[in-house]
Formats: C-alpha cells, structure tokens, sequence
C-alpha cells in the first residue's frame, strides 16, 4: 500500500514535484535570507573589529580613559613578554600589537625644506615579520592601489587621496613628525612604497601604515605599544566569549587603583559599540523571524491547498473503503517526505548560495563614495551552523502544518460532504 | 433474485441544514432488496436518490429511521467499521468515474484488493479477472487519460467488481456516455449480475438505464412514488 501511494506521489507532479519546488524554494530563500543578514550585520562590527577595536581590546586602565585620543604616554610596556604571556593564557584569542597615532606628514623639497604638509592619522601593524594576520586582517593587498607593502624597514603606505594631495609618488620620502611617548617631538623618515585605498572616507582620508618596529622607533615606544587588540579564532565576534575572556583577563590584571594596570574590553564595551551588537541581534532576530513566519505562512499554504486539492481524491479512497485515519496519515507522511526533501535541496541550494556570497560577497563601494562612517565597502553572507537546519522550520513544519490542518477536514466532513466535493 | 434479503430501510428520513431550516431530502422511506437484484432508483433531481444511494452506501447517516445494510445499522456503525463494510461488500460507481489518474488502469482496479491486504500473486489474478468481465485485458497499462469515456467507465465497473462486493451502488452511471456506450456498459452490469449475483442499485433518469432494470423505484420529493418489479427472461 505504502509503495502504490509513493508510485503515486512520484507520478502526480501536483503533489511531489510542485511543492518540492516550492518548499526547495522558500527554504533557499531563508537560508540565503538568514546568512545574508548575519553576514552583513556582521560585517560592520567585523570591520570595526579588524581597523579599530578588535575583539577583545588591551589598553592600560589609564589608556582606555582618552582611547579616542590615543594617548601612548600611557602605552603598555614590555609587550613582548606580555603577548607571548596572554597569547598562552587565551589560546582562543590571535593577539596583534597595534600602535595608533596621529602626527603631520611633512613632504621636503630638494633642498629639505617643506614642500607640502597635512595631518595624518597612522597606524604601526606587524608587516615585516613574515606573520600575515594584520596585512590580510586590515585587507591592505586588496587595498593597495599603487606601489607595493613593505619590504623593509622605513618604508610606509599612504591614503591615495593623501599622496596625491600632497604630491607624492612612490620611492618619495615623507617625514613623521609626531610625539614620542614621552612627550618629546618625533621626527621620522619613511619612504613611500605604495597607496591605499579602503573605500571608506574616514580610513581614506590621511591614513599611514607603517610597520610597528619603525613606528616603535620614531616615537621612542621600545617594547611598548598602545594597544593590543585580540581576534577570536572562530573567525567572528562572540559577544559571549569576547565578555567571558575580558571578565577572566581582568580579573588577573587590572586594578582599579593602578592606572597602568590592564585592562581588557570586549567590543561591545569600546566606542558605543556595544548598541551596534545589540542592535544588530536584534536586528537579526526580528528580520529572521519575520522572514520566517512570511516563509511559513507561504508553506503552510501550499500544504493547505495541497490537502484542499485532493478532498475529492480522499473522498474516492474512503468510498472504496479506506480508513480516515489511514488517509491522513499517508497525507502527513507524503508532507512530511516532500517537506524533508525539500528543505534539504533548498537548503544545499540556500548554501551554496550563501557560500558564494560569503567568499565573494557583493560590492556596495560605487554607492558609498561619501561614507564617513567605518563601514566595509564588500558586504558578504556568512554561514553560521543556523543556516543548516533554520530552512526546516519553514520547509517541514509548516507544509507539514499545513497539511494537517487541510487533513482535519477529513474528520469534519462527513464522508458524502467529501464526496461531493469530489464530484464538483 | 431469491429471497435474502440484503439491505432493510424502514421509516428512513434525512434532513439537511439550510440555513436557519432544514431540508428534508428523504421524508419516511420504507424499501428492502433481495440479493442479486437489478434495481434502478428514479426519479428527478432533487429527489433523494443519490442521498438514499450514499446512506445505503454508509456513506452517509439518516436522521431517522434505520437502514441496515448486510446487517449493519447504518447509523450504528463507527466509522472504522463503515469503512471496512465498504472495504469488503460495497462497491460504487460514479457518474464522472473517479478513476485515479495518475495510476494505470491495473492499479486503479488493484486499490481495492490493496485495502483488503490480498496478496501480490492473488491480486494480480483478480485484476486480470475483473479487467476481463469488461474487456478491458488489452488497457492494463494505460493511464485514464488515454481511454475513452466508455472505456473509463468499465474500469469503475471492474475497480467497483474486482472486490466481488455483495452490493455494488450506480449513481448516474451513463450520464457522462452515448447510447452505444451506455448500453455496453449496461449490459456489462447486467451479465455481472446474473453471473456473480451481485446486487446492483442504480440512481437514474435515464431512459436507457431504466430499459434495463428489473425493478424501478420512483422516488418524488423524498418519498417512494411507485416500487414495480419487472419480469424479464
């Protein structure tokens, strides 16, 4: 009985290949759906993370106080230990030393004498090292619109816009002239090798990347750096685990007596970022749900008119001698099949979709020209384990749903009433 | 037609709700039928016939009175043992065939013997049989879609037989057919008849229909008219 019903199901298009097309189709959607708004929601706090305020962030107590004006007479020192220290305490963080400064790029003439001058805001990355992480972290070789990283030391990258302002080309020299951590003017030469341009007004606008080692050396910060951002190695910002290290972190380290003591803070805790990751779960949560029950709605739908469709065919079964209970069950069972297959093609599809959109995501940069907030200029999907099993609330629970509720009016009506209903 | 008698309607009234009233589609009907009979139920539309066919089918309920089908009180029965009732002894035929169209014509005559559990071997004999009753043996793998309106209704025919129901209930059976058709199809009905003693009811208006029956049943507004058996040789 159960192989001549599947023969029938099999045959009957209105019944297998219709829904399995709309159910594959609606839970594409979701998952695609899903992945796109936890991507790009993402995205920003990701790409704050990486420029500015990592996952986790070190700063001295005193530090974290004025971090927006980055003042690195209250740098941390000994850093090297400290890396090497943390780094085995929280294996689930990446740890990178970073040094923000703001100081004057001054451009000499032949003669020495200045030529041209602008405010700059820089940045001291590992670059030099071998160790990729900031240079692919930060996207510089995708940034990079001339020229070339860092092969050696006093070498730095400049903001297109800013060299062009200033008449540099690459292999020009440009002089840093800032503060030392002590307070004492930084005079310091590097040579242009290459500009960059990272779509976003604020980072574009007179940004300097130079190696930490030569930043250490132009502004006397020896074994010393201002902050020490931490990157979780599961890829993406964990509000949970990012609150959970800092709270251990801190427990050991600072004092709130000790304005050099250290502390950590967790993205959420720097520059209002806090709103954005709770906006953006929010967010989320709401479109998500939204989508759902939209999706659900639409399934459950489908698995009504379904179950609509076939009360003249359910009507022929009993009159032949079927039981009720017998043809619901074999109707939930078929929901249940289609539903199942469904949702699992919707979702392979939704993936690899959300995949694509992931590794290649789409670029909005031609409609942020003006931006001047930190905002990534490619926004991409991101996959979370969600993703694979979200598409089957809608994909088998609502056609399923459905069908139970079209099913019901088996019981309700009496037989002839069905049978009527066959004959219309 | 010997004297068993099969099916036992006494004082037998159904009323359907119409808005605010009720309509009163059979109104105290009294008939009984003896095995093998050949009985077409006349009359107009809205009559009651297909409303007597569907309770004498357990398809339905009356609202007074009794009717007792192979000594079953219609409307005593569960559902699960009208169901069975109709699964072993009941066959219908239909107006507009009702033949499932995405099976071939084997499987809509085997969904029946599937119901009853028979067994592949046993099955496909009784196919093969019932298709043969109606000459049907050259069709077993076409789709309904594929046979005439004549041919269709010999499936219903054989899918309603293949069970060898005591009773087997005709609403309108050739109103969908020409004359050619309906008459092969009666005569289909009336060699099952006299061969497997099968009871067979029919609800008509159809002259065609009616040459053929051995007892007519007038029913006007509910009630019986006029009940005339009919000697034929």
């Amino acid at each position: 009985m159960i192989r001549f019903l599947f023969k029938g199901l099999l045959r009957d298009r209105h019944r297998s290949l219709i829904p399995f097309i709309v159910t594959a189709t609606g839970v594409m959607l979701t998952v695609v759906f899903h992945s796109w708004i936890t991507g790009v929601l993402g995205n920003s706090i990701e790409f704050n993370a990486r420029f500015a305020a990592g996952h986790v962030k070190i700063m001295t107590s005193a530090y974290s106080k004025n971090a927006a004006q980055t003042p690195n007479d209250l740098a941390i020192l000994g850093t090297d230990t400290l890396t090497r220290i943390i780094s085995e305490q929280f294996p689930e963080m990446e740890f990178s030393e970073r040094i923000y400064f703001a100081g004057l790029v001054d451009v000499p003439d032949l003669s020495g004498e200045t030529r041209a001058q602008g405010p700059s805001m820089g940045i001291g990355i590992d670059m030099l090292s071998g160790n990729q992480a900031e240079i692919e972290r930060l996207n510089i070789p995708s940034s990079l619109k001339s020229g070339s990283l860092p092969q050696q030391r006093r070498e730095a990258l400049l903001s297109r816009t800013f060299a062009e302002k200033l008449g540099l080309h690459i292999g020009d020299t440009l002089t840093l002239v800032s503060s030392t951590m002590f307070g004492e003017l930084a005079l310091y030469n590097f040579t242009l090798c290459g500009t960059i341009e990272f779509g976003t007004t604020a980072l574009d606008r007179g940004t300097l990347i130079a190696d930490i080692t030569d930043v250490r050396d132009a502004l006397n910060m020896a074994d010393a750096t201002g902050e020490i951002l931490g990157f979780s190695r599961i890829g993406h910002y964990n509000n949970e685990e990012a609150t959970n290290i800092a709270s251990r972190f801190n427990k050991s380290y600072y004092s709130e007596k000790d304005d050099f003591s250290l502390l950590m803070k967790s993205l959420a805790e720097q520059n209002n970022m806090g709103f954005l990751v709770e906006y953006s779960s929010k967010l989320k949560g709401i479109l998500v749900f939204v989508f759902i029950v939209a999706m659900s709605l639409i399934l459950w739908n489908a698995g009504l008119l379904g179950g609509l469709r076939r009360y003249g065919e359910f009507g022929m079964r009993l009159a032949i001698g079927e039981e009720k209970g017998h043809v619901y069950r074999t109707t939930l069972m078929e929901s249940l099949i289609i539903g199942f297959l469904g949702s699992m093609a919707g979702t392979i599809i939704g993936l690899a979709i959300s995949f694509y959109l992931q590794t290649y995501g789409i670029d909005l940069g031609p409609m942020m020209k003006n931006a001047s907030i930190m905002m990534p200029q490619v926004f991409r999907a991101r996959i979370t384990p969600e993703a694979w099993y979200i598409g089957f609330i809608p994909g088998v629970l609502s056609s399923l749903f459905g069908t139970m509720i079209a099913g019901i009016g088996i019981y309700k009506r009496q037989t002839a009433q069905l049978f009527k209903e066959l004959e219309s | 037609m010997n004297d068993e008698v099969i099916i036992t309607i006494e004082g037998l009234k159904k009323h359907f709700p119409v808005g605010s009233g009720r309509f009163t589609a059979l109104n105290g009907i009294d008939l009984s039928f003896g095995k093998g009979e050949f009985a077409g139920l006349i009359g107009p539309s809205g009559s009651g016939k297909t409303t007597l066919l569907n309770i004498m089918g357990t398809l339905d309920s009356p609202s007074e009175g009794m009717a007792i089908i192979l000594g079953e009180s219609v409307g005593n029965l569960s559902a699960r043992a009208s169901a069975l009732l109709r699964k072993s002894q009941l066959g219908f035929i239909f107006q507009s065939y009702n033949l499932f169209q995405v099976y071939t014509v084997f499987e809509n005559v085997e969904f029946p013997l599937l119901l009853q559990g028979i067994e592949a071997s046993k099955r496909k004999k009784m196919v093969l049989d019932a298709l043969e009753w109606v000459g049907l043996t050259d069709k077993i793998k076409s789709k309904p879609a594929q046979l005439s309106g004549g041919e269709s209704q010999r499936v219903a025919i054989a899918r309603a037989m293949v069970k060898k129901p005591a009773i087997v209930l005709a609403d309108e059976p050739t109103a969908n057919l020409d004359a050619a058709n309906s008459h092969n199809i009666l005569q289909t009905m009336e060699k099952l008849n006299r061969e497997l003693k099968t009871t067979f009811i029919f609800a008509t208006h159809d002259e065609k229909v009616i040459g053929y029956v051995r007892r007519k049943i007038f029913l006007f507004d509910g009630k019986v008219a006029k009940d005339e058996k009919i000697e034929k040789n």
